[in-house]
C-alpha cells in the first residue's frame, strides 16, 4: 500500500499531450469534418454529372430548400440527445402551418400573430405529448406515433373542404423570398466572423489566465481561418445570385441559439445528462421529467417553425404538407451528421449539416431529372452508410479510450 | 469499545426496519465518529444495504432514533440526508458516461456565471474545472484530462470520480457502497488509498464491503450485521479475519466453535 501513490500515477497513461490532442481532434471535431468531406464528395459527383449543380443559383435554391427540414431537425436533435424520438414532427409541421395559414388568410389575422399562433400550437402539442410520455411512462416512440396518425386528421379539419389554403400574405411568403443586398451580406458575414473569433480567443485567454489546459493557439487560428473561408465563400456565392436570404439567417440563427442553450447552459447540460444516464441525472437532483417535457415542447415548436417555412416556400398549405418523407428526412439528417440515436451524443449543428447532405442529394437528383424512386434509395443508402461509419468510429474511439 | 471523547458524527439507536413480513433490521445501535473509517460487513441479506438506505434517507426507519453531530434528526428522503452532510456513493456509481469529469462532478449543482448570463443559466465552466482540478489534486487522484468522457475511463478512475463527486458538498460522513467490487488489484489499491485520504482530511467514512482484506486495510472499526442484528463491533487493531468471519457466519455467536 505504500506504493499506492505511484500506482495511481501509473494509471494516468504515458500519453503525450499533443498525441492526446490529435486523438481528441479525431474523436471530436473530425466527426463533423467527416460530414463536411461527405458533402464535398456528394457535390463533386453531382458537379461532374451536371455542372449546373454548383451554380450560384442552384446553391441558393439549395439553401432555401434545406431551411424547413433543417429547422425541424434542430428539434429532432434535442429529442435524440435525450435518447428519445419524436415521430410526430412532420405531422405537427403540417398542422401548425395549416393553423397559421387559415388564421392569416381566412380569419384575417395579422401575419405576426398568425405565425406566433402556429408556433404556439406546436408548443402546446409538445406539452401534451411530453406530458403523456412522462406521466404515464408510455414510450415516446408510441406517443408520437399516435401523433403522427392523429395530427394529419386535425390538419384536414383545419384546412376545411377545399383542402388547400393559398398564402398571399407578403410577410409570410417573404420568409423564404427575402434577399438582402450584397453590402448587407458582406457586413453580416464579416460581423459573424469577428464575433466568432472574439469569443473563441477570449474563451481561450480566460482558460490560460486561470491556468487550465487550452487548445494551442495555432489550432484555434486554423479553426477561425476555416470558418472565415466558409462564411466568405457562402456569402460570395449567395451574393452572386439573389443575395443573402432571410431564410438562411433564420436557420443559422436558430442553430446558434440552440447551440448556446445545449452547450453553454445548465438546461443544456441536463439534456445531455438525461440522455446519457437518466437514473444518474435523477439522483443528481435533476428534474428529469421537466427536462423531457420542455424538450418535446421545443421539438414541436421547431416542427411548427419548419412547417411555416415550408408553407412560405410552397405559397400554400395543403393536405400533404408535412406528410411523405418530410419526417424521415428530418430524423435522418442529424443521424447522418453523427447525432446518436441512443442519446447523449450529438450537436445542434448536425441539424444543419444533415439537412445540407439530404437536400443536396435530393436537389442533385432532381437536377438530373431522376425519378423519386432513385432519390429514396440513394437517401436511404447514404443514411445506412453514415450510421455504419459512425458505429465503426465509435467502436474505435471506445477501444482507444479504454487502453 | 470506542474511546469516548468526540461526539459521534452519526449515531443510530434501536433502529428497526421491516419490509412486509421481512424484518430487515432489528434494534440496531450504530455510530460513526469523526475521522473514523467504519466497515460494515455481513453476509448477503444481513441488512447492510437496508442500513445504508436508512442512513441515506431512501428508506426511513420504522423505529429507532438518529442523531447527527449530537442533534436528534429525522431523515425522510435523500435530500434530507444530503442536507445534513451525508454523501452516499452507490455501487452502480451513477455517473453519466457521455459527460466528462467536470460535468459529472457538478451534475445537478452546476455553477452558473455571474451577472446577467447567469440568470439564463449560463455555465461557469472555468471555475468548475478549476475547482475540480483542485479537488482531485487534494485527493491525489491523477486524471490527465478533466474533459475526457467518464465512459472512456477505467473502473478505478470512475470510482475515484464518483467519490470525489460526493465530496463537492463538503460532507461530514461519506458512505461508500461496495467501492471495490468489480475492480482489479491495482484499481482497488487506488480506491483504498483514496479512502485513507478521506480519513486524513477528517471525513468520517462508512464502507460497505464483502472483501475482508480490503476492510482490514482501511477500517478502524468493523461492524458486523447478521440477519438484521448486530453480530459484532470490533476495533480493527485487536481482531482478526477469523473472528470477523465467525461473527458474519454466526459461528462464533453461539460460542462453541472456537
Amino acid at each position: 500500500m505504500t506504493a499506492a501513490g505511484a500506482t495511481v500515477e501509473d494509471d494516468a497513461e504515458e500519453r503525450s499531450p499533443t498525441l492526446d490532442l490529435v486523438r481528441r481532434f479525431i474523436a471530436g471535431d473530425l466527426a463533423e469534418l467527416r460530414v463536411v468531406l461527405a458533402i464535398a464528395v456528394i457535390w463533386a459527383i453531382f458537379y461532374v454529372q451536371e455542372p449546373r449543380f454548383l451554380s450560384s443559383i442552384n446553391l441558393s435554391n439549395l439553401v432555401l430548400q434545406m431551411t424547413a427540414v433543417g429547422l425541424v431537425s434542430i428539434g429532432v436533435v434535442l429529442v435524440l440527445l435525450l435518447g428519445e424520438i419524436d415521430l410526430s414532427v412532420g405531422a405537427v409541421s403540417g398542422l401548425c402551418a395549416a393553423i397559421m395559414a387559415v388564421l392569416i388568410e381566412k380569419e384575417g389575422w395579422s401575419p405576426y400573430l398568425g405565425i406566433a399562433a402556429g408556433i404556439a400550437a406546436g408548443t402546446v402539442i409538445g406539452l401534451f405529448q411530453g406530458s403523456v410520455f412522462t406521466r404515464f411512462a408510455v414510450p415516446s416512440f408510441v406517443v408520437t406515433l399516435a401523433g403522427l396518425l392523429a395530427w394529419p386528421g386535425a390538419q384536414l379539419e383545419v384546412l376545411g373542404e377545399t383542402g388547400t389554403v393559398n398564402i398571399n400574405d407578403p410577410k409570410v411568403t417573404g420568409l423564404t423570398n427575402t434577399f438582402y443586398s450584397d453590402m448587407v451580406g458582406w457586413i453580416v458575414g464579416l460581423a459573424a466572423i469577428a464575433i466568432y473569433a472574439a469569443f473563441a480567443l477570449r474563451a481561450r485567454q480566460k482558460r490560460v489566465g486561470e491556468g487550465l489546459s487550452a487548445p494551442p493557439l495555432g489550432l484555434l487560428l486554423m479553426r477561425i481561418g476555416l470558418v472565415t473561408v466558409a462564411v466568405l465563400v457562402a456569402i460570395w456565392v449567395l451574393n452572386d445570385d439573389r443575395g443573402l436570404p432571410l431564410a438562411a439567417l433564420i436557420l443559422v440563427g436558430f442553430c446558434l441559439f440552440f447551440f448556446y442553450i445545449t452547450t453553454r447552459t445548465r438546461f443544456g447540460r441536463h439534456i445531455f445528462a438525461v440522455g446519457g444516464n437518466a437514473e444518474a441525472a435523477r439522483r443528481a437532483g435533476i428534474n428529469v421529467n421537466r427536462v423531457r417535457v420542455i424538450v418535446f415542447m421545443i421539438a414541436s415548436s421547431m416542427a411548427a417553425a419548419g412547417g411555416i417555412m415550408a408553407a412560405s416556400r410552397l405559397l400554400a398549405v395543403n393536405q400533404s404538407s408535412g406528410a411523405g418523407d418530410f419526417l424521415l428526412l428530418a430524423i435522418a439528417g442529424p443521424v447522418i451528421a453523427g447525432t446518436s440515436l441512443f442519446g447523449g451524443r450529438g450537436s445542434v449543428w448536425h441539424a444543419l449539416l444533415g439537412a445540407l447532405v439530404i437536400t443536396s442529394i435530393s436537389n442533385g437528383l432532381d437536377l438530373q431529372g431522376r425519378e423519386s424512386s432513385v432519390k429514396f434509395m440513394v437517401t436511404g443508402g447514404v443514411l445506412l452508410l453514415a450510421v455504419v461509419i459512425d458505429a465503426i468510429a465509435r467502436r474505435q474511439r471506445q477501444a482507444a479510450g479504454r487502453v | 469499545m470506542n474511546a469516548t471523547g468526540s461526539t459521534p458524527v452519526l449515531s443510530l439507536k434501536g433502529v428497526s426496519k421491516s419490509f412486509g413480513p421481512v424484518q430487515a433490521l432489528s434494534d440496531v445501535d450504530f455510530e460513526v465518529r469523526p475521522g473514523e473509517v467504519v466497515a460494515l460487513v455481513g453476509d448477503n441479506g444481513a441488512g447492510k444495504s437496508t442500513l445504508v438506505k436508512v442512513i441515506a434517507g431512501i428508506h426511513p426507519a420504522d423505529e429507532g432514533s438518529m442523531q447527527f453531530e449530537g442533534q436528534e434528526v429525522t431523515v425522510n428522503g435523500p435530500a434530507d440526508a444530503v442536507a445534513l452532510g451525508i454523501a452516499t456513493v452507490y455501487q452502480d456509481l451513477a455517473l453519466s458516461d457521455n459527460l466528462d469529469v467536470v460535468e459529472n462532478l457538478y451534475l445537478g449543482r452546476e455553477k452558473v456565471a455571474d451577472g446577467p448570463a447567469g440568470t439564463v443559466g449560463q455555465l461557469d465552466e472555468v471555475s468548475m474545472e478549476k475547482r475540480t482540478g483542485e479537488l482531485l489534486e487534494n485527493l491525489a487522484v491523477t486524471i490527465t484530462d478533466l474533459r475526457a468522457e467518464v465512459g472512456t475511463m477505467s473502473g478505478g478512475q470512475r470510482q475515484q470520480v464518483a467519490i470525489a463527486r460526493s465530496l463537492l458538498g463538503e460532507p461530514k460522513l461519506v458512505v461508500l457502497d461496495e467501492p471495490t467490487a468489480a475492480l482489479g488489484v491495482r484499481q482497488t489499491a487506488q480506491v483504498l488509498a483514496l479512502i485513507k485520504r478521506l480519513k486524513e482530511q477528517g471525513h468520517a467514512v462508512l464502507v460497505i464491503s464483502h472483501n475482508l482484506a480490503d476492510v482490514f486495510e482501511v477500517a478502524d472499526r468493523i461492524f458486523v450485521l447478521r440477519l438484521g442484528r448486530e453480530a459484532g463491533d470490533f476495533a480493527a487493531s485487536d481482531t482478526n479475519q477469523e473472528q470477523v468471519v465467525g461473527a458474519i457466519t454466526g459461528a462464533s455467536g453461539n460460542g462453541g466453535n472456537r
